[in-house]
């Protein structure tokens, strides 16, 4: 099993297309820091203006947790899509390539194999989430250095320096897992399909699709919002608030965990039982 | 290497080629089908192939031998019926069957980002080939690509890539391989090579072939044994040369006067046999033990025969197993 695996990440960073995905987060990631190098003054001063007349705020405002935190705002939107331009090929990609006759023709079980592409495409999620998290952290300390994080939701948090850092940590554990759910929808759809675009299109509509439905639609499907897994892909955000809501945060690991349970297995039950014409 | 002797097969030294005495049977359909929804792709087929055939898989487009090929192999499951390898069931037996077999099916195709090496490598690492690199040193060598094992397949020739998909069929030592449709796309040379190499690989390693193909002078030089299969059902399956004897043959004469001979043969026992003129020449339909008959009621008559030219190969008995 170790040396699919091996086999399935070496075919992964061999194809020039892996690293669209190391490329894009670099890009956004510099792009957001010089933004606020240059501009962050007139941005943050647009965010805390209704703050000034109570609270006295000094100190470095701009920093590295701020941008880290920024750039993880945009972790629901970016991530799935570049995540399914490489789990969207894990099975459809070998279809259309003509590769798969010369796999399933070898002595080794349809399931190991399935298993060996779907840990390989989660490494390499986790690869994206680490160097995502890291990259903002490390370049925002280059630029910026260290300081508090304000964090302006329904409440407002101050979170000191000394206390933010863990919240990263446990941030980067609950992306990791919110995109492990989009990871196996990318999976299950690459199943289904031949080619690649199929899978890449189709996670980044269902999610986004589910997204709109759940905001205008409220009337029309309420009942069902808790219960997608959408709602909980920027639950990250839980962890920067003074008191932590494990209740909601147990729910989002709970509806995380059975989506991507139900899409494994039927990926699996699909994929041992399938033709394959290709 | 050649294999080691066993009970049933003797290698040769002198002529370093293995013979058989006693055969078994390597591959069975028995009755199997295959249904799509509403169509039959295959239709109670069944046939055997033997240890050490080259086998030659005949039937027109969409005749059910891609379909019957992948069933072979598991890519497709059987609605009913039994495919059995070596006396096991391919459906539930599936990795110890593929371990025994070699496949290149349709178009060889590989990472093309990756060098032939690379590509040998994964696929032997999969079939859990022992001493690896030794094995595709030796393969390469035998499908004559070592001096391009480190270019991309992208680079590669459709030949290359044809050879290149031979040599993957053999890394693992499988006792059978299945080729489908092996010369599509190669040029004339490139047909003889390819050829020649399937022939050296069951003389040489005593591995049992497949062959399916569209080039049925390639079957007919090469198979000992065939099936023609069409609308999913086996038409006639037995040896090559008794099937393609066993019937009136299609011959041409070319003859000093062509019109005389017709007249000669339209009052003569060989009325029936004549087929027509075709491009200046006279064609019979006739079997073949009249043929030596036929020359010398046309020496007696004083016809001089320039040329006699058989053209029923083949082609035609497929197209009229196939009608």
């Amino acid at each position: 099993m170790i040396k699919l695996i091996q086999i399935e990440l070496y075919k992964i960073f061999r194809k020039p297309r892996t690293y669209i995905g190391f490329g894009a987060i670099a890009f956004i990631v510099i792009v957001v820091n010089l933004g606020f190098l240059f501009e962050g003054e007139q941005l943050l001063g647009f965010l805390i203006e209704s703050l000034k007349d109570k609270f006295l705020l000094s100190g470095n405002l701009i920093n590295a947790y701020t941008m880290a935190f920024v750039i993880l705002n945009s972790l629901w939107i970016h991530l799935p899509i570049l995540i399914s331009i490489t789990a969207g090929d894990m099975i459809s990609g070998e279809a259309n390539n003509g590769t798969f006759r010369l796999l399933l023709t070898r002595p080794i079980s349809r399931s190991k194999l399935l298993a060996a592409k779907f840990i390989s495409a989660w490494v390499y999620t986790v690869l994206l989430l680490l160097f995502m998290i890291s990259f903002s952290l490390i370049l925002g300390y280059l630029i910026f250095g260290v300081g508090d994080l304000i964090v302006i939701k329904s409440t407002i948090s101050i979170l000191s320096a000394d206390d933010t850092l863990w919240r990263f940590g446990y941030a980067t554990i609950y992306g990791i897992l919110s995109m492990t759910t989009v990871t196996s929808l990318s999976f299950l759809l690459s199943s289904l399909s031949e080619n690649s675009i199929g899978p890449i299109v189709g996670t980044f509509a269902i999610i986004v699709g589910l997204t709109i439905v759940s905001t205008l639609g409220y009337a029309l499907i309420g009942p069902a919002i808790p219960y997608l897994f959408t709602t909980y892909l920027p639950s990250w955000d839980l962890f920067f608030t003074m008191e932590l809501n494990t209740a909601k945060l147990t729910h989002a690991i709970y509806v995380n965990l059975a989506y991507t349970i139900a899409f494994i297995t039927f990926t699996f039950y699909y994929f041992k039982n399938k033709d394959i014409l290709s | 290497m050649p294999r080691k002797n066993d009970d049933k097969r003797y290698y040769l030294k002198q002529t370093k080629t293995y013979i058989n005495l006693k055969k078994e049977v390597f591959l069975e359909f028995d009755h199997v089908s295959k249904q799509y929804n509403d169509f039959l792709a295959v239709d109670d087929l069944s046939f055997k192939v033997y240890e050490g055939d080259i086998f030659g898989f005949l039937g027109p487009n969409g005749a059910g031998k891609s379909t019957s090929i992948r069933m072979t192999l598991s890519l497709i499951k059987p609605t009913s019926g039994k495919i059995t390898l070596l006396g096991k069931n391919i459906v539930n037996e599936r990795e110890e069957t593929l371990a025994q077999v070699g496949a290149l099916i349709e178009k060889p195709d590989f990472y093309p980002y990756l060098t032939a090496q690379k590509n040998l490598e994964i696929l032997g690492k999969i079939s859990q080939v022992q001493k690896l690199s030794v094995k595709i040193d030796e393969v390469l060598d035998l499908v004559g690509l070592t001096s391009r094992r480190n270019s991309k397949v992208k680079t590669f020739s459709q030949g290359m890539k044809q050879r290149l998909g031979i040599a993957q069929t053999l890394l693992h030592d499988p006792k059978l391989i299945i080729l489908d449709e092996p010369a599509n796309g190669l040029d004339p040379q490139g047909q003889v090579d390819m050829r020649e190499l399937i022939v050296r690989i069951n003389k040489e390693r005593g591995i049992t072939v497949i062959i399916s193909s569209h080039i049925l002078n390639e079957v007919e030089q090469i198979c000992n044994r065939m099936v023609i299969i069409n609308k999913g059902k086996s038409m006639v399956e037995g040896n090559v040369s008794e099937l393609l004897t066993g019937s009136r043959m299609k011959v041409s004469y070319v003859t000093d006067d062509n019109k005389r001979t017709l007249d000669l043969l339209t009052n003569s026992e060989f009325k029936n046999n004549i087929n027509g003129i075709e491009k200046e020449k006279l064609t019979l339909l006739i079997e073949h033990e009249s043929i030596p008959k036929l020359n010398d009621f046309l020496s007696n008559e004083g016809v001089k025969v320039y040329s006699i030219e058989p053209i029923r190969s083949l082609e035609e008995y497929f197209i009229t197993m196939t009608k």
